[in-house]
Order: structure tokens, then C-alpha cells, then sequence
């Protein structure tokens, strides 16, 4: 399959996958009993939050590819995936802050260490683009930027579980080890969305690793011709 | 509209602005591009020619 063939697939099932959640979110799942119609968000912010975690997840994995190969594919798959990791990320506290002030009556919480855990992992992968730029192009930025992105791997699981682990927390917890605490057309719904924002996910991710490789190629084609 | 349909009519709004934005950025790194390999195909024609 050519790199614009699976791109154009890639898009094509991530708008009929988040077309169809979102309808089924909207007009199907039941509103929750607690929280009302306000709990709509969740159809968009959990999928958004996993897909964040996932590109920071694969990130480290092809850090630690590059670092173990040296090969140069990795690093710029690596790069591709914090980059968006962080834009995902940044959606996450967006979509969170809005939820949280309708639910909680706040935009943010200093006291709750979830949300602040959550914003030191975006943080920790902003500076990400700070390292890789204040260092020249070659095998020493290739290097450096993996070591930084498999360390972020730490917090990965930190942030996560922090959710599961804070006390006297605000933010719910859906996924108890007695499954989903929501009706099965919530579940199904939300299902739905989590496979549109990944499908959207690697769409956004596979046109600017596309993006990112044409860049390459054309620096190396300059060098060629200087 | 309640307000709470105005947050959550925010909330997705916002997801689909950020989507937008990045797809205008990404737009504007094609022109960028195309418009280099267009000088370098230059380049290397009047390498081939001189």
C-alpha cells in the first residue's frame, strides 16, 4: 500500500469512526445519572488522554529502538510521535479543565495531584523540543533526545496511576477492576470514539512522520547540491 | 442552551479547532516543501546545464 493510500485510509476511517461515536455519544448513550449531560465530555477527553499517553508510550519504545539500532528511522519516528504526544496532551488538559469547571465549579486544581502529574509529563515532553533544538542535527541530537524521551517513560505510569492511587480525589475513576462503571451503550459509545481519536491519531502521526521524512531527504538533497 | 451544553459544545469545539490549526500548519509546511524541492530542481539543472 503507498504511503498516500494508507494516509487517505487512515483519515477516511478516522471520520466516519469519530462521525459515528460522537452521534452515538450524543443521541444513543443515556445521560449519567450524576453528572447529566455535562458527562458528554467524557467521550472526547478519555479517548483524548489514552492517545496522549499512547504517543508518549510510543515515543519511548522507538527511542529505545534507536538507541539500541542506531538507526535513523527511529528517531525521527520517535520525534514524530512526543510531537504528537504533546498536541494530544495539550488537548487532554483543554478538554479536562472544561469538564473540571463544570463538575467541580474550578478551571484547575494545584491540590490535586493527578491533574498536576498529568501537567509535569506534558512539561517534561515540551522541553523535549527545547533539548532537540539547542543541539545541532546529527547522531549527538539523535542520541540525546532518545536518552530524554525513554527517561519520560517514568512518569508515564506515575501519571496513570495516580488517577487510581490519589485520595480524597475529584477526578472519577470509570475502569474498576469489576469493568466499566457505566451503562453497555456508554461503553459501546465510548469504544467507538477511542477507536476514532487513535484512527485520527494515526492519521495526524503517519502524515507528518510523511512530512517530517520529505524534510530529511531534501536537507540531504541540499548538502548534495551545495 | 444550558450551560452545560455550552461547555460541552466548548469542549469539542476546541478539539476541533486544534485539529484544524495543526491541518493549516501542516498545509503551510507542504507550500514550504514544494517550494524548496522546486530550487533545488533548479539547482540541479543548471549544475547539469553549466
Amino acid at each position: 500500500m503507498s504511503t498516500w493510500s494508507r494516509n487517505s485510509a487512515l483519515s477516511a476511517s478516522a471520520l466516519l469512526l469519530l462521525v459515528g461515536g460522537i452521534a452515538l455519544a450524543f443521541y444513543w448513550a443515556p445521560e449519567d445519572a450524576d453528572q447529566g449531560f455535562s458527562q458528554k465530555i467524557f467521550y472526547i477527553h478519555v479517548p483524548v488522554a489514552l492517545t496522549a499517553y499512547a504517543f508518549f508510550a510510543w515515543g519511548a519504545w522507538k527511542a529505545l529502538r534507536h538507541l539500541w539500532t542506531r538507526g535513523e528511522r527511529y528517531d525521527l519516528e520517535s520525534y514524530t510521535a512526543i510531537h504528537m504526544g504533546v498536541i494530544f496532551g495539550l488537548l487532554t488538559l483543554a478538554t479536562g479543565s472544561i469538564w473540571a469547571k463544570i463538575s467541580w465549579g474550578i478551571w484547575w486544581s494545584w491540590g490535586q495531584r493527578q491533574l498536576v502529574l498529568f501537567l509535569i509529563l506534558f512539561l517534561f515532553y515540551c522541553a523535549y523540543f527545547m533539548l532537540r533544538f539547542s543541539t545541532d542535527v546529527g547522531p549527538a541530537r539523535a542520541n540525546l533526545s532518545a536518552v530524554y524521551a525513554v527517561f519520560g517513560i517514568v512518569l508515564l505510569p506515575v501519571s496513570f496511576l495516580a488517577i487510581r492511587l490519589a485520595e480524597g480525589f475529584l477526578h472519577p475513576v470509570l475502569f474498576e477492576r469489576d469493568g466499566p462503571q457505566m451503562t453497555g451503550e456508554m461503553f459501546v459509545a465510548f469504544c467507538v470514539c477511542l477507536a476514532g481519536v487513535l484512527a485520527l491519531a494515526a492519521a495526524l502521526y503517519a502524515n507528518e512522520l510523511t512530512g517530517k521524512r520529505i524534510d530529511a531527504r531534501l536537507r540531504e538533497l541540499r548538502e548534495a547540491l551545495a | 442552551m444550558s450551560t452545560a451544553e455550552k461547555y460541552v459544545t466548548a469542549a469539542y469545539l476546541v478539539v476541533l479547532a486544534v485539529v484544524l490549526t495543526y491541518v493549516v500548519v501542516y498545509s503551510t509546511k507542504l507550500a514550504r516543501l514544494e517550494r524548496e524541492l522546486a530550487e533545488l530542481a533548479e539547482q540541479a539543472r543548471a549544475r547539469d546545464d553549466g
